[in-house]
């Protein structure tokens, strides 16, 4: 049921609420993009050899790759010479507790409202926060460490866990996978790294912020999870960032590993600068996240509300290769003013007596333009293989778009595929109805979305489906008038 | 409390309403009849607020009030309620979300308090005695699934929760069997007050039996032609809508 939607009224004229930018010493790599770039980040980083190889390796590839053309998206040419690739707050080198983290740095965390001892006290999360390119604090490590879960930056688990690192990272999305992904195998920065022992059930919801910071610095992420057999995890991330004039690129990679009777539940509130109402300025977010259920019973979701970024682009995929593995992908991407994202899912059915779930809501007004892309793909051996995939769009206005392109393919004839798709416009009749109700046009607006939303709503954790009705709210902004 | 003075209004450039004259009181509940087509429904939408609907002459007096120049959401905050021909549907909000909504929207807007949900579970519960509402359709999405006689009643159990001072209610009793129809219309005379005016927009006399108007209005062609008391209803339905057809061609 939506709670909050009364608050859209005094958000209705409020700028990017995130829009701020914390000044703090950046310790950077020049602009560009060579081999030396990435010698020099992997040995800032004091990465063993088999890193730095395997970032060669993916950037020798992406030199001999093309930016993909093909999603119902349009921005100039991106300069990729022009580009920090690394980017970190300069701080003592190392922390014991929270007192020794960079004071603007936290109150950075504390305007986000996220602060960290908030946090630790009452909110029971464990967060690894994630500013720019460096993990500053993880809390509730000690917590988490006595069930044997892993739960830190990408490059503490280098440093400390480099055979689990070595052995699973990229074996979900290889480096030669697509260009954005080869780009981020190159040159991420960090990430998070989370290891769910055999099983386990992780006691808490895990939760990274991402926060873009230093200007001009492209943001590349590697986060990978790998919940072992029998094991269960939560996971959330949350984005935000300050407003800039220029573009900026974010591209992140996620991979999940789920073995046997394991079950990983991923959930996204994203909310990047989307630009402004002209359309100038905001976050490129090229991002390629994909989970392999390789166990028996094996379970992966992924949950996401896309309402920020100037262009999105992205498909949180599951390979089903264990037998009876499930897929899911819930989704609710909202584009206004001159926003546009091409998102959608792959479910690749390999094991016999898969399932996978697409429910994807597509909101557009202003200009936005939203696109669904999405492949369902039964293999010979997928035998009682099922899918069932509903995409409804909602259009706030007369200027924005609605596209849908579902890719089917099926090679198995015990396959079960169904695709229910509607297009709809927020009608007069719902508008005047509400009003006439006395519930003024922002409140039902905000009500009617919601409601249109709420199938995808409620798979998320109740603080974050909280957080993302109020997102929706402030990303309506002028899309009705 | 009302007081309409030559009306007219065009929808999509089509003369609909050509000047209506009606005067209501607190306390009345008023029928207006009249053929398919001769702008019962467009009446209706106007008083209520419709916008694709143009008033291109006349004024509407609520309460001393200018009714034109409010917006919807205004006109329903000081006391216009409108039950819906066409109730309509709103997937994934549940009615009891929406009508708290609304409620509190109009207490708010009238400097009451609002009531939180135990309070205002506690007033849903006994206004759905009036309309014997299942509590079931309560958690359900607005009107989505609800059968015709259901959606009828969701309007007259909103129309109880909202307590407004003038409620229309648009062909409520179109699409309903015998037993449905008694409900609502049981609904709406538990509704009658003296501080309250009900207009009651029907093609059909039959509603009337069970809900007696105090005033009863023939409209047609974008006028009011004859008024008089529930007896005029009964003549209607006797004699047909052509006989006051021929009359009023015949300048009579």
């Amino acid at each position: 049921m939506p709670t909050s939607t009364d608050s859209i009224a005094d958000l209705a004229n409020r700028e990017y609420k995130y829009g701020f930018v914390t000044d703090i010493e950046s310790e950077s790599t020049p602009r560009g993009l060579t081999e030396e770039t990435i010698r020099a980040i992997s040995s800032k980083k004091k990465e063993p050899e088999f890193m730095l190889a395997w970032r060669l390796k993916a950037f020798r590839h992406w030199l001999t790759m093309s930016e993909p053309r093909w999603p119902n998206v349009h921005y100039p040419p991106i300069d990729y010479q022009n580009i920090i690739y690394y980017s970190a707050p300069k701080q003592n080198p190392k922390l014991e507790s929270l007192d020794q983290v960079d004071a603007e740095l936290l109150r950075t965390f504390e305007k986000l409202g996220i602060s960290l001892e908030e946090q630790k006290r009452l909110s029971g999360v464990a967060v690894d926060a994630v500013f720019d390119s460096v993990s500053v604090a993880t809390t509730f490590k000690e917590k988490l460490f006595e069930l044997g879960i892993i739960f830190c930056s990408f490059s503490e688990a280098v440093q400390s866990h480099p055979d689990l690192v070595e052995k699973h990272l990229g074996s979900v999305v290889p480096y030669t996978d697509n260009f954005f992904a080869s780009l981020n195998s190159a040159v991420f920065s960090d990430g998070s790294f989370c290891y769910i022992p055999k099983g386990v059930r992780c006691p808490m919801e895990l939760s990274t912020y991402f926060r873009i910071n230093a200007a001009d610095t492209g943001q590349f992420e590697r986060t990978l999870i790998v919940a072992e057999e029998g094991s269960y995890v939560s996971y959330l991330e949350g984005c935000t960032a300050p407003r800039r004039d220029t573009n900026q690129l974010h591209a992140a990679v996620v991979e999940l590993i789920a073995l046997d009777n394991a079950q990983i539940k991923y959930s996204t509130v994203q909310n990047w600068y989307p630009g402004d109402k002209d359309g100038k300025g905001g976050i490129y977010n090229f991002v390629t996240k994909r989970g392999a259920c390789r166990g028996v019973n094996s379970k992966i979701s992924w949950t996401q509300v896309e309402t920020g970024s100037a262009i999105t682009w992205k498909y949180p995929s599951c390979i089903l290769q264990g037998d009876n593995s499930i897929g899911e992908f819930y989704s609710v991407a909202l584009t206004n003013n001159y926003q546009q994202a091409d998102t959608g899912t792959k479910m690749v059915h390999i094991g016999k007596n898969t399932k996978s779930t697409i429910i994807s809501k597509g909101i557009s007004g202003g200009r936005g333009q939203n696109t669904y892309r999405g492949l369902v793909k039964i293999l010979k051996g997928a035998t009682g293989a099922r899918n069932y995939s509903q995409c409804d769009s909602l259009l706030l206005g007369d200027r924005c778009g609605a596209h849908t392109f579902p890719y089917i393919e099926v090679k198995n004839p015990t396959a079960k595929v169904e695709h229910e798709a509607s297009t709809s416009k927020i009608g007069e009749d719902q508008l005047f109805y509400c009003k006439q109700r006395g519930i003024s046009a922002e409140n039902a607006v905000s009500m009617i979305v919601n409601g249109f939303c709420k199938q995808v709503f409620k798979e998320l954790p109740m603080e974050f489906a909280v957080e993302a009705q109020k997102l929706l709210g402030v990303s309506l902004e002028g899309s009705v008038g | 409390m009302l007081e309409i003075n030559n009306l007219h209004a065009n929808a999509a450039g089509n003369k609909i309403l050509k000047g209506i004259n009606l005067t209501v009181s607190a306390g009345e509940v008023h029928a207006i009849m009249g053929p398919n087509g001769s702008g019962k429904s467009t009446l209706a939408q106007v008083l209520a607020g419709r916008e694709s609907y143009e008033v291109t002459e006349g004024e509407v007096l609520f309460e001393g009030r200018d009714l034109l120049e409010m917006a919807p959401e205004e006109r329903a905050c000081a006391g216009v309620f409108l039950a819906f021909q066409y109730p309509v549907e709103i997937p994934g909000v549940s009615n009891m979300y929406f009508l708290k909504a609304g409620l509190n929207s109009i207490r708010k807007s009238r400097g009451l308090e609002e009531l939180d949900a135990m309070d205002f579970l506690a007033l849903i519960r006994e206004r759905m005695k009036i309309l014997q509402m299942d509590e079931s359709l309560m958690t359900r999405p607005v009107n989505e699934g609800f059968s015709g006689g259901e959606k009828k009643r969701n309007e007259i159990f909103q129309m109880a929760v909202l307590d407004p001072k003038l409620a229309i209610l648009d062909e409520t009793d179109s699409g309903l069997d015998i037993d449905a129809l008694k409900t609502v219309a049981k609904g709406v005379n538990d509704l009658r007050s003296k501080d309250r005016a009900i207009i009651v927009v029907t093609h059909y006399q039959r509603l009337l039996d069970y809900i007696v108007p105090d005033a009863v209005h023939v409209l047609f062609d974008g006028r009011l032609v004859r008024s008089g008391g529930k007896e005029l209803a009964l003549e209607l339905e006797k004699k047909g809508y052509s006989w006051i057809e021929e009359a009023v061609l015949q300048g009579k």
